[in-house]
């Protein structure tokens, strides 16, 4: 049996306390992206300013309100994606998914060890790992992926208005 | 405290309570989501399997005739539990949103028009918004909502002007969130005056309170077997034998037709007009036992007992948590039933639950399928602690000490 403190590490109650990048940016030039859990009512919205000329991810602010997983997490998303290169938040993205077991071309249940390291691609998730304990409690994934869901809604919409 | 009922007993008939969770004794506080069931009732849809399992109303064999009798038995334990006027008044569904739908769709369909006002209230399970929502869209009927007052009771001051040419109120007789009792003869006879018919949504009444369909004075009561001690899959609808008799069928299958032509059928009787195909039989004699086991300890009793504890409840969370923790439903146990729903103000509900389960503590947290009242007290979801018949002081005190361990785990 999963204990509490496999879910609820230092670090994720250290970024549910003190948030990192709360705030709004002016739209536009920045996008906007809403993410919405229902269960929970769970609440991300998302504003990332992205510089067109070097495809990176200048600012991102964050606001909305949840339970402690999906705001840590939500934290810790901005954290580890603020000035990074969109494709390499993208990578992010899929490398977070992998780590909460949601492999995309994969039926549930048909991944192995092996996946994870194929999809974290070399991609670096440091603090981000804390979050791992969220899988042994399967009805809070939800909570750990909604910033990550909403992250990639906004860089589909900017590239959409780019295209 | 004199004890109404004698809870050691009570939870000694439940087999769940023998198992632990997380290696502790299980302490169930969600059984206005869902009830646990007592070995009679178990035993019950056990025999029902083992000795008589047959379709009913098909057969012309000994078997047959007995599951048909177990049926019809448990729907009459149902129409006595309720004060029907007649047996036929009870239509059997999957639950009670089907029993809702079965209203809406049959009666409403049948009966609102475009612009027809359907009066409902801001505490409404969704289970008595959305078919309204549904016939909103498909019919153009107007939904007009009664509001709530700051300390958790409808608001009736304009209760009028909004039954004003209302064909329909459809209200919860208790609110599944707040816990807040609604006085159903007061809003039945209200709604009478202005020409309207009355939908009651007794999912949390019929288990926890003496119901009288006749004393409320009501046209439709619905309600739900798992709630009270029966199993999964079987609820129903009460309603006067006339509006019944004049309903068209809500399923079209088999049981509901005495006559199926090339060109048409024609509908059975009531109460089978509206049990299309093959029903929970087998559950209704759990839901019959179910029964059995509540009148022997009386409604009234329970209805006390559940006072008494509410009260415990109440006053033990207050004084460990003073203004810390926001109770969100009336302070009055003469004005309220046991589901108690709360919030810290800084710890997310589901944290909260999260924690209260390493201790075995079962409670819910989510907007319990009542997003309209989440709206209304501007909260995305709450806590909710609700009290039965197996409940008593112990698990009051087990919530209390696991709540102070998530605020603390959780300061700030």
């Amino acid at each position: 049996m999963p204990g509490l403190e496999d879910l609820y590490r230092e670090i994720i109650l250290d970024h549910y306390r003190s948030p990192r990048n709360r705030g709004e940016l002016p739209v536009p030039p920045a996008t906007k992206a809403e993410g919405f859990n229902p269960l929970c009512g769970d609440e991300v919205v998302l504003y990332l300013d992205i510089d067109p000329d070097t495809a990176t991810v200048r600012d991102v602010k964050i606001d909305g309100q949840g339970c402690s997983i999906s705001q840590a997490s939500t934290s810790m998303m901005s954290s580890a994606v603020k000035g990074k290169p969109v494709d390499e938040a993208r990578k992010l993205i899929r490398a977070f998914k992998a780590l909460m077991s949601i492999h995309e071309s994969k039926l549930e249940g048909e991944s192995d060890g092996s996946d994870l390291t194929a999809e974290l691609d070399g991609v670096r998730l440091g603090d981000l790992e804390a979050l791992q304990g969220v899988v042994k409690f399967p009805v809070r994934i939800k909570c750990a992926t909604l910033a990550w869901n909403t992250l990639q809604q906004g860089l589909d919409e900017r590239e959409s208005v780019d295209a | 405290m004199t004890e109404v009922l004698d809870v050691s007993r009570v939870k000694a008939d439940f087999p769940i309570f023998e198992r632990k969770v997380n290696g502790k004794p299980l302490v169930y506080l969600d059984s206005a989501s869902s009830s646990q069931k007592p070995r009679s009732v178990l035993d019950a849809m056990e025999h029902h399997h083992r000795h008589h399992y047959a379709n009913v109303h098909r057969g012309i064999y000994t078997i047959a005739e007995e599951s048909t009798a177990a049926y019809e038995g448990a729907r009459a334990k149902v129409a006595k539990l309720l004060n029907a006027r007649a047996t036929g008044e009870i239509v059997f569904t999957k639950n009670i949103t089907e029993a809702m739908n079965l209203v809406a769709y049959s009666w409403a369909r049948k009966n609102l028009g475009p612009g027809d006002p359907v009066v409902i209230s801001e505490m409404e399970h969704h289970a008595n918004v959305v078919p309204w929502h549904i016939l909103v869209e498909e019919r153009g009927v107007e939904l007009r909502w009664i509001p709530i007052t700051d300390d958790f009771q409808l608001d009736l001051t304009d209760l009028d002007r909004l039954l004003d040419g209302a064909k329909l109120l459809s209200v919860t007789a208790m609110s599944n969130v707040l816990g807040t009792l609604n006085d159903i003869r007061l809003l039945s006879d209200a709604a009478h005056a202005a020409g309207a018919l009355v939908n009651v949504d007794a999912a949390q009444a019929v288990p926890h309170l003496p119901v009288d369909v006749q004393a409320w004075d009501a046209d439709f009561v619905g309600f739900t077997g798992h709630k009270m001690l029966g199993p999964t899959g079987l609820g129903g609808l009460w309603a006067r034998a006339e509006l019944l008799d004049a309903m068209p069928p809500f399923l079209g299958g088999g049981e509901m037709i005495t006559d199926v032509r090339f060109d048409g059928f024609e509908p059975n009787e009531v109460p089978w007009k509206f049990e299309a195909g093959t029903m929970p039989f087998v559950e209704a004699s759990g839901l019959a036992a179910a029964i059995d086991y509540l009148s022997a300890l009386g409604m009234d009793a329970v209805r006390a007992h559940e006072k008494q504890l509410t009260e415990y409840t109440l006053r033990a969370l207050e004084e460990r948590f003073e203004d810390r923790l926001h109770i969100h439903g009336p302070r009055d146990v003469d004005q309220r039933g046991g589901a108690i729903s709360f919030l810290f103000d800084r710890i997310h509900a589901h944290d909260v639950a999260q924690v209260l389960d390493e201790d075995g503590v079962c409670v819910r947290a989510s907007h319990h399928c009542a997003k309209p009242l989440m709206r209304v007290l501007g909260v995305p979801a709450t806590t909710r602690a609700s009290l039965y018949v197996y409940n008593d002081e112990s698990d009051a005190d087990a919530l209390v000490e696991s709540l102070a361990k998530a605020e603390k785990f959780f300061a700030i």
